[in-house]
């Protein structure tokens, strides 16, 4: 959904192949992409520049910063990059507080450069700005001042008084060939639904600019009309979201239906688990519990909307039950099943899967402790609440049900209360 | 954007994409708001034309469905709401194409998932033009009392809960449209009520923002104060912080801005809307709430609080007395749709139609019981399938192989026989397969084709009352009925039907009694002894072997034996082998292409 980070790779491959279509010439672009299942004798003999060329190979994991961490090496064989991706593949590193293994990558020809320039393009929400700077590379925010920037409002024609700002300066020997190369960057940025691009920095190879690093991302709603144009993508997740088994079958069960079916563990020891109904309501939730000051004990965030069947909500709440239970220490603990008003969505229908999972799960339930808290309005509330007081009866579980007459969080503070009294 | 109210009692709409349910809501609101005029004027459902019948209260009315934005607007120049179901692929083309008409004055876009970039030329053009975009991914919004976008509030019950059908005088917007019907809950339990509430959509850039709608609420006299729900994500907040603290807005805004919980992811996250992404510190609910207060908000510590700060704010209006009572009047009673009422317990309504056979309402099909997936997994044929469909039961392997032997023989006969004749002309006449098959099929009846049921009538009866073959036939000569199931035109005692004797032989070796063929056999016994033709022919064969069938598989009861020979199932038989000879005659004429026939003068006698 929405705007996602592609990996530097796919970056230049589509600025490479789109870059001929609009302007009929080639960039001298060259990369490779190394992951756990490359076989590098396969990719020398498909990629021959590999093995006549110095080599420069860095993580491709959505992080910036690389060369500051010592992830970069420059000047290398292919057979070091080999040896170099084999010290670093799967190790786990820690950028900006997210730990998670270097998977995938990049790697390309070392192009000795002293020229470092700046491009980036962001959508905005009335156009785009486009900055551009003579003075780029990890220096860029120190060098801040130098930085050009000009708006495109939505609909202007991009002409040459338009970008006159970015490029006025600069020598007459370099400047039709960048004025050229921000025009076919920014068409290609607006052909192909990206929504951020940079390169810092891009550098002048044979008098073309190449761009050394690159970072971009595309508008995943916008798949429908380019599958063609963005070919092979990959939408990775954000760096150091790793899932655990429980949290793929979820992603899994989500991809496959029309409905939203999102589940993360936060913490698997907390004693307060939600499963939410509804995109806007599940955060708040999760914030509630935090807010009341008992982030520590929030298990998960959990949201389930755009009206799942039975069957999937019953798969679903199976999942989030087993993570809440497992491990059971003798301690309460409270499952919030919340939701806000809602619209259009059936309560009864979608209960009756949360309600056939917590039948089976019972005496895995009962062993947590486990005290459940329900709320929850809209088309047919009412049946939907009454199946779920009769099952607390039926399976002699601690239930709470509420419907529009509470407020929507108000069973949080209940869970707080639970878990926080003696046992 | 700014300027005042976008609705009123007699704001009319277009609706682009039909859907029942929606339209009908909007109706029902209508209704239970006492408007006079349906709020939606026309609907646009791409390809088709003519009228949709929807309920305004009580009564029927049919609303026109136009194929195109432009007729719409060309038959509806009053109606200035465009109210867009259409898919996340389309959404955009035809908004743009509602922008565009000059009587279209604000657009609510419904579907979620619209690309960015296309969105975005929608703003740029609305602003241009002075136009308002609500959405995309949204539910909507709602004036009450006046005027409701699609499934904005759910139920008449929560709307009614809500007070939603009378103004009263809080403003709202959120990104959430969950959410904004959860709050319209809330603020209808601590105020007097919505004025005007309004979903922007969960996207990262809506066609119009939180703070464009709080200065429009700024703008009309009735709104009082107003309740925003922002979300993480985005700066959208920051414009409404602005304007607040430009001193734009002077009417107490209580605010809250959800996603106070992704700090406690370790990585980057994006939740359910596509806005809300944790982003930078200033992108974080943290941070918008801590500036919407600095600029003069009224922020909560929690969303749990929420509720009090509204109730608090709404209380000191009031003691300040800057609020005006609101006429409360009791709305009608909106009819409850038939299904619903089903479904709730509370009346029931006869069925029209009763089904037996085959049920298509669970995971797959099932015949008289026996689910699809099965009938294909154990190779049942088409002899199992009629006997689950007919006779709702599984009949023995060998009794639906005898069914597929008798279709098998009874596929065809020929063209020169009426029913292949019929259908020949017909296919000749260009007609298509299904009138050239029925014309064959309805020659079928008491001359051609119905003595397979005729025979195991009589032979039954007579078998039954202990007739000897000799009595039966004699009896029939008296009636003038010739005896169905005996006689052919070329085979002779001598000569014996080649079907006739395969069938026999099936039986004997399969069946475990045949006690009905025996009895036709002596029939034909007697009858060739007064003339060689009068052999027992392949439909008495049939319909006596039927009644074998019936009898001797024990699966059926007298009077079940009795029903089935009474209304026509070996009939069923017939028409159903026989239909398909019939197709195959019908595309052997259309594959050689013949010309219309006509019979030659020649062969009719002309006569006075």
């Amino acid at each position: 959904m929405a705007r996602k980070k592609i990996r530097e790779y796919d970056s230049k491959r589509l600025l490479k192949e789109h870059f001929k279509r609009f302007s009929g010439r080639d960039l001298p672009i060259k990369s490779a992409q190394v992951t756990e299942s490359t076989d590098f004798n396969e990719l020398a003999e498909k990629e021959p520049w590999l093995s006549s060329t110095k080599l420069v190979v860095k993580p491709d994991m959505l992080f910036g910063k690389r060369g500051k961490s010592g992830l970069v090496a420059l000047n290398l064989d292919l057979d070091q990059v080999a040896e170099f991706v084999q010290q670093r593949l799967g190790k786990e590193v820690e950028m900006g507080g997210c730990k998670g293994p270097i998977t995938t990558f990049i790697v390309e020809p070392f192009i000795p450069h002293d020229q470092e320039l700046y491009l980036n393009i962001v959508s905005e929400r009335l156009g785009c700005s486009i900055s551009f700077s003579e003075c780029g590379g990890i220096e860029i925010e120190e060098n801040w001042d130098k930085v050009k920037t000009i708006f495109v409002p939505t609909g202007t024609t991009f002409t040459s008084e338009v970008r006159a700002p970015l490029v006025a300066t600069l020598p007459l020997e370099i400047k039709g060939e960048i004025e050229e190369f921000i025009q076919v960057v920014f068409a290609l940025f607006q052909d192909l639904d990206f929504t951020f691009l940079e390169m810092n920095p891009f550098t002048f190879v044979d008098g073309k600019p190449y761009p050394l690093d690159m970072r971009g991302e595309l508008d995943d709603t916008a798949a429908f009309k380019n599958f063609k144009k963005w070919g092979n993508i990959e939408f990775p997740m954000p760096f150091g979201r790793v899932m655990s088994p429980t949290e793929s079958f979820v992603h899994g069960l989500d991809e496959k239906t029309s409905a939203s079916l999102k589940f993360t563990v936060l913490n698997p020891k907390g004693r307060i688990w939600t499963m939410v109904a509804g995109g806007g309501a599940s955060v708040i939730y999760a914030d509630t519990v935090g807010d009341l000051g008992y982030a520590s004990e929030l298990g998960n965030y959990a949201e389930y909307s755009g009206a799942p069947n039975e069957e999937e909500v019953l798969q679903y709440a199976r999942v989030v039950i087993d993570c809440a239970t497992s491990d059971p220490d003798g301690h309460k603990r409270a499952l919030v099943i919340g939701g806000g008003i809602a619209n259009f969505t059936d309560v009864a229908a979608t209960f009756n899967g949360i309600i056939r999972a917590l039948k089976e799960k019972e005496s895995k339930l009962k062993a947590a402790r486990m005290n459940l808290y329900v709320r929850r309005g809209g088309p047919n509330y009412q049946r939907g609440l009454a199946k779920m007081r009769a099952l607390g009866e039926e399976i002699g579980i601690p239930i709470e049900v509420y419907g529009p007459e509470a407020t929507m969080t108000g069973i949080c503070k209940q869970a707080i209360q639970c878990i926080s009294a003696a046992a | 954007m700014s300027t005042g109210q976008l609705f009123s009692r007699t704001t009319q709409a277009l609706f682009y994409n039909y859907k029942q349910l929606p339209i009908q809501r909007m109706l029902d609101f209508d209704f239970l708001c006492g408007r006079e005029l349906p709020s939606v004027a026309g609907i646009i459902n791409p390809g088709a034309e003519g009228f949709q019948k929807l309920f305004f209260g009580q009564e029927e009315i049919a609303i026109p469905v136009h194929s195109t934005v432009e007729a719409a607007c060309a038959a509806h120049p009053t109606a200035d709401v465009f109210i867009n179901f259409a898919s996340f692929r389309s959404a955009a083309a035809s908004s743009m194409a509602a922008l565009k008409q000059p009587t279209v004055r604000v657009v609510a876009i419904i579907a979620e998932g619209v690309p960015e970039a296309d969105t975005k030329q929608l703003i740029a053009y609305a602003r241009a033009n002075n136009k308002v975009v609500i959405g995309p991914a949204t539910v909507g919004g709602i004036q009450a009392g006046a005027f409701k976008i699609g499934d904005t509030a759910g139920t008449i019950d929560n709307i009614i809960a809500c007070k939603l059908y009378r103004p009263g005088s809080v403003g709202f917007v959120s990104k959430s449209g969950g959410m904004s019907n959860e709050l319209y809950n809330t603020i209808a339990r601590v105020t007097d009520g919505i004025y005007e509430g309004i979903a922007i959509g969960g996207d990262v850039f809506p066609g119009s923002t939180l703070s464009d709608h709080v200065l429009r609420f700024n703008n009309i006299p009735q709104v009082k104060m107003m309740v925003v729900l922002g979300e993480l994500g985005g700066r959208d907040e920051y414009s409404l912080v602005e304007a607040l603290k430009q001193g734009k807005v002077n009417k107490p805004v209580v605010a809250w801005v959800s996603g106070t919980c992704a700090t406690l992811f370790k990585s980057e996250v994006q939740f359910g809307h596509a806005g809300a992404k944790s982003g930078g510190e200033m992108e974080s609910a943290q941070a918008k709430n801590q500036a919407l207060k600095d600029a003069g908000a009224v922020v909560p510590t929690s969303y749990e609080s929420f509720e009090t700060a509204i109730k608090e704010t709404f209380e000191k209006l009031v003691e300040e007395g800057k609020t005006t009572p609101v006429k409360e009047f009791t709305p009608p009673q909106i009819p409850e749709d038939l299904n619903i009422a089903i479904k709730s317990g509370k009346v029931r309504a006869p069925t029209h139609i009763i089904s037996t056979i085959s049920d298509d309402r669970g995971e797959e099909p099932c015949y008289a019981g026996v689910p699809m997936s099965s009938i294909v997994e154990q190779g049942y044929g088409v002899g199992d399938v009629i006997s689950l469909l007919w006779f709702k039961r599984s009949l023995p392997r060998y009794c639906t192989h005898f069914i597929e032997i008798c279709i098998m023989l009874c596929a065809d006969h020929g063209p020169c026989v009426s029913g292949a004749h019929n259908s020949i002309v017909t296919a000749r006449a260009g007609k298509d397969l299904v009138s050239s098959l029925v014309s064959g099929l309805l020659t079928i009846g008491p001359r051609f084709g119905g003595a397979i049921d005729d025979a195991a009538r009589y032979f039954k009866d007579a078998y039954d009352r202990g007739l000897t073959p000799y009595e039966f036939v004699e009896d029939m000569k008296k009636k003038g009925i010739r005896v169905p199931g005996i006689g052919h035109r070329i085979k002779r005692g001598d000569n014996r039907d080649k079907r006739v004797e395969l069938l026999q032989r099936f039986a004997r070796t399969h069946f475990p009694s045949v006690k009905y063929m025996e009895y036709a056999v002596q029939v034909e016994t007697y009858t060739l002894s007064k003339a060689n033709n009068l052999v027992l022919n392949v439909d008495g064969a049939i319909g006596s072997l039927f009644l074998d069938l019936l009898a001797g598989s024990g699966m059926f009861t007298k009077p079940e034996i009795d029903e089935i020979v009474g209304i026509g199932y070996l009939n069923g038989l017939f028409v159903l082998a026989r239909s398909i000879g019939l197709i195959g005659h019908t595309f052997d004429q259309k594959r050689l292409k013949q010309p219309l026939y006509r019979h030659p003068w020649e062969d009719v006698l002309y006569t006075k």
